[in-house]
């Protein structure tokens, strides 16, 4: 139990370590949002990461054998955001990873998970940055993991089966990280011809439409990820009421 | 499912993916591949010309090997702890 907990402890720090890898990665890059964006965009992170916390000790007080479960849905983030995979539109990027975690344990945690990922890639990778670390939460750990969230329970709401709503749970919260990064690159660079509309068309042409199959790819390999996990861990699954009790 | 099924259905999911990524390669031959970020860094800079990036990074990667040194580092660490821990639940 002791062994098994440092292993866990070790891995954890290396991983964060190691996290930050990137180099055509998809996040608004350092110094490249104004001042009072880069302030703005921090401030609306704050009660998402507030409420994060507070989920994530609950979780470590009250079952704290969901711990290792929410260890795996970091890792499956740290996984896929080192995953640069090409696009149909000739460019490249990387999923994020959001989806699985916040399937489990809701976008509250998910927003410090994910802040935890961007920092270090921020630090040691020179990928997203520092100054635009706020806006990259808000994209990737809050409007990514919201989407998720807002997909899973939809399709479970139309009573959808699991793997469908796995896929587009991941599908929507990878595409609506990007969709948000448009939105941040397009209010601070409006267009002078156009404005607002302009620039925002022409971020999405170049986020959102590279991100489509990797979206895709996004969501079927959480599926993969979630079939494995109903096999071994079908109990937590069913305590934390992603599967109904009564079986798979 | 049972367990057989599950390998079969994720053996067939993980083809569908790498599939994407081969079409995607195929469709566009004659692409760079380069990275969102730069081609929108690229944009910043034709909608603001006057724009000037008003801070750097603490910290860059050497070179472009070091670079997917650390990647390949982070992919193998998380999927590491996965396979640890799906292998702790089935010996379990």
């Amino acid at each position: 139990m002791k062994t098994k907990k440092y292993i866990l402890a070790i891995l954890l720090i290396v991983n964060i370590i190691f996290t930050p890898v990137q180099g055509s990665a998809m996040h608004i890059m350092e110094g490249f949002l104004p001042l009072g964006w880069c302030i703005f965009w921090a401030l609306c992170c704050i009660p998402f990461f507030i409420w994060g916390m507070h989920s994530i000790n609950g979780i470590t007080k009250e079952n704290p054998q969901h711990k290792m479960l929410l260890g795996v849905g970091g890792a499956f983030s740290f996984v896929l955001s080192a995953l640069k995979l090409p696009s149909i539109t000739g460019s490249s990027s990387h999923p994020t990873g959001i989806g699985l975690g916040t399937i489990l344990f809701g976008p509250g945690v998910m927003s410090v998970v994910g802040s935890i990922v961007l920092l270090f890639q921020a630090l040691l990778m020179a990928h997203g940055g520092l100054t635009t670390l706020g806006a990259n939460i808000f994209s990737m750990a809050i409007a990514g993991s919201l989407a998720a969230y807002g997909a899973f329970k939809l399709c479970k709401a139309l009573k959808m089966n699991n793997s469908v709503a796995v896929f587009f749970a991941a599908f929507f919260g990878d595409l609506l990280t990007y969709v948000t990064t448009s939105m941040q690159l397009a209010l601070a660079f409006p267009s002078e011809v156009g404005g607002f509309t302009t620039s925002l068309i022409k971020f999405l042409s170049i986020f959102a439409l590279t991100q489509i199959p990797l979206a895709i790819s996004e969501g079927i390999l959480t599926v993969i990820i979630f079939n494995l996990l109903t096999v071994y861990s079908n109990n937590e699954l069913k305590e934390l009421s992603v599967l109904p009790e009564e079986g798979l | 499912m049972s367990k057989k099924q599950i390998i079969r259905t994720n053996m067939i999911l993980l083809i569908a993916v790498v599939m994407i990524s081969v079409v995607s390669l195929y469709v566009a031959k004659e692409a760079e591949f380069t990275g969102a970020d730069t081609k929108a860094e690229n944009l910043i800079i034709e909608i603001s010309p006057e724009y000037q990036p008003w801070f750097k990074s603490l910290f860059e990667p050497p070179s472009g090997e070091i670079e997917s040194l650390l990647f390949a580092l982070q992919a193998a660490l998380g999927a590491g702890f996965i396979g640890y821990y799906i292998g702790y639940k089935k010996a379990k």
